[in-house]
């Protein structure tokens, strides 16, 4: 946990070898009107070691895309996607992903669903039990072990999610919209607890949003996407003070100055994506 | 209350059938009566039937309902599962299930009875049959329904084909075919007894067969009676074991139709 926290103090200040690097990534869909859709086109980032990142876009550019990509959930059509310098293929053991929407399994009991990961690569019962166990008390859910996801609020089934992917200790953690479905109370409370999670845990997390609060509240930096195809259009470094509590920071005069800074990137790209959407065509 | 009422309404209707029985309004010949129903049960139970003791006619149709049950369900299942997960095969076999399906399956129990003869055989193969598409095409498209998104999560968490087979898509299809369950078993039953009607040497199927032969109103209702019981029995233990295995689904919740 140490290097951690040592790699936290300078964030972004590219010391550090990245941990995940995105090569000129792109991604092409075929539609049957157009031939093909690209959906993200050159796309460079790297990813240092315990670096928050938040990629800001608006709706609709293929932030997932680019995460799903990640994830090997989805092949790129170009480019490539190196972890710790080697090429990344296909689902990785050091990646997580808290997804949009509720990915908990619903016949898994709480106990069932954060044991999950353990189970899948190999821990004994015992050992994956014990390990989940930790996890639901971190994640504040002691007590709900032996409910189902049906009896849990949306925000108790976040949590559930989020111990799901935290008991697999992933280095790099993807997140795609996470607190969306939640009520803008739960999400800032979830945002805090998040802050506290990673901070123990000390993983590189790439957070896809679009809630520019959220975004400089959590990150180190905030990358604004273009409208689709996705590209990085922009990079803002954070400077605000660690650790932070996502519901106060929003007062701190440096935030509301970023705040400015960062929306006069993005709000261009959110009018493209605005009027696209309200063509007819 | 409702239960008071329930038992009201089959008392009546049973007394004005016994009613117009005794005023001679409809002929005892053709229609039989309530009472020697019941006549006809006490017989079978303490003398035992023409073709031997009750219980054991009950049991050669169970035990035909069960094993027909059983098969059935297992091959429907996999065979659902398979189609369901491999969209290719789905595509080559589409038209061949069609078919079948189409078929009115009732008439197989006499290509069933030529090709297995008159013992357990051929009601077994009768029930498999009806069974089979039922689960079949609850299982298909249960496996189809599976939510994405839960596949990619149980990769991510580290999930191989099995473990995602075993953890996402049996579970995620479960709901499915167990509703298709209980329609199932009513086709078994029906299937072992069909074959009884059509050609067998015992079973509660020949019971009826034998009664109407003799023009016995009576014998063919008592041997429904014994029948609906047992079907009545199989709902409860299924719902029974519905109750178990969804237990992790909001009650009230209405599960899928199953495809009859």
């Amino acid at each position: 946990m140490r290097s951690s926290i040592a790699a936290r103090d300078a964030p972004a200040s590219g010391n550090a070898p990245p941990l995940l690097e995105l090569r000129s990534l792109t991604k092409r869909f075929a539609d049957p009107k157009q031939g093909a859709r690209t959906v993200v086109e050159g796309f460079d980032l790297e990813l240092r070691p315990g670096e928050f990142c938040a990629l800001i876009g608006p709706t609709g550019c293929g932030k997932s895309t680019v995460l799903s990509m990640i994830a090997g959930l989805e092949r790129p059509s170009g480019g490539i996607i190196l972890a710790d310098g080697a090429e990344l293929t296909g689902t990785d053991p050091r990646t997580g992903f808290v997804f949009q929407n509720d990915a908990v399994f619903p016949w898994k009991t709480v106990l069932g669903n954060v044991a999950a990961g353990p189970r899948f690569r190999g821990a004994g019962r015992h050992e994956a039990g014990d390990r989940a166990l930790d996890w639901i008390r971190r994640v504040g859910l002691s007590g709900f072990e032996q409910h189902y996801p049906h009896q849990l609020s949306g925000g108790m089934r976040k949590r559930v999610a989020l111990a799901q992917t935290f008991v697999n200790h992933p280095r790099i953690l993807l997140m795609d919209e996470p607190f969306s479905g939640l009520d803008a109370q739960t999400r800032q409370i979830m945002a805090g607890e998040l802050l506290g999670l990673w901070e123990a845990l000390g993983a590189s997390v790439l957070f896809v949003t679009h809630d520019l609060e959220e975004a400089i509240a959590l990150a180190d930096r905030v990358v604004v996407l273009t409208a689709r195809p996705a590209t990085v259009k922009e990079e803002f470094v954070v400077d605000l003070p660690r650790p932070r509590s996502p519901r106060e920071i929003r007062f701190h005069p440096r935030f509301v100055e970023l705040h400015e800074e960062i929306w006069s990137s993005l709000s261009g790209e959110v009018q493209i994506a605005y009027d696209r959407a309200t063509t007819v065509i | 209350m409702v239960p008071v009422i329930q038992i009201a309404i089959l008392v009546a209707l049973l007394g004005a059938w016994q009613l117009a029985v005794d005023t001679k309004s409809i002929s005892e010949f053709f229609f039989g009566s309530p009472t020697g129903t019941f006549r006809e049960l006490y017989e079978w139970i303490r003398r035992g039937t023409v073709q031997g003791p009750l219980w054991q006619q009950a049991w050669v149709t169970l035990q035909e309902t069960l094993i027909g049950f059983g098969i059935g369900v297992v091959l429907g299942v996999l065979l659902g599962m398979v189609l369901g997960r491999i969209p290719l095969l789905a595509r080559i076999f589409n038209v061949y299930i069609g078919t079948l399906n189409s078929v009115p399956r009732i008439v197989l129990g006499s290509v069933f009875i030529i090709w297995f003869g008159l013992g357990m055989g051929s009601k077994i193969a009768l029930a498999v049959v009806l069974v089979f598409f039922t689960v079949f095409f609850n299982a298909f498209q249960g496996a189809r329904d599976v939510d994405a998104g839960l596949i990619a999560n149980a990769k991510i968490l580290g999930a191989g084909r099995a473990s995602v087979l075993l953890n996402v898509v049996l579970p995620s299809a479960f709901s499915w075919i167990i509703a298709s369950l209980r329609v199932a078993f009513g086709l078994a039953i029906t299937g072992a007894v069909v074959g009884e009607i059509l050609g067998a040497t015992q079973g509660l199927g020949l019971l009826i067969q034998q009664s109407q032969g003799n023009f016995d109103p009576d014998g063919v209702y008592a041997g429904l009676v014994v029948t609906t019981l047992l079907a009545a029995v199989a709902e409860g233990l299924i719902t029974l074991l519905e109750r178990r295995l969804l237990r992790w689904k909001p009650r009230g919740r209405p599960s899928p139709a199953p495809a009859t």
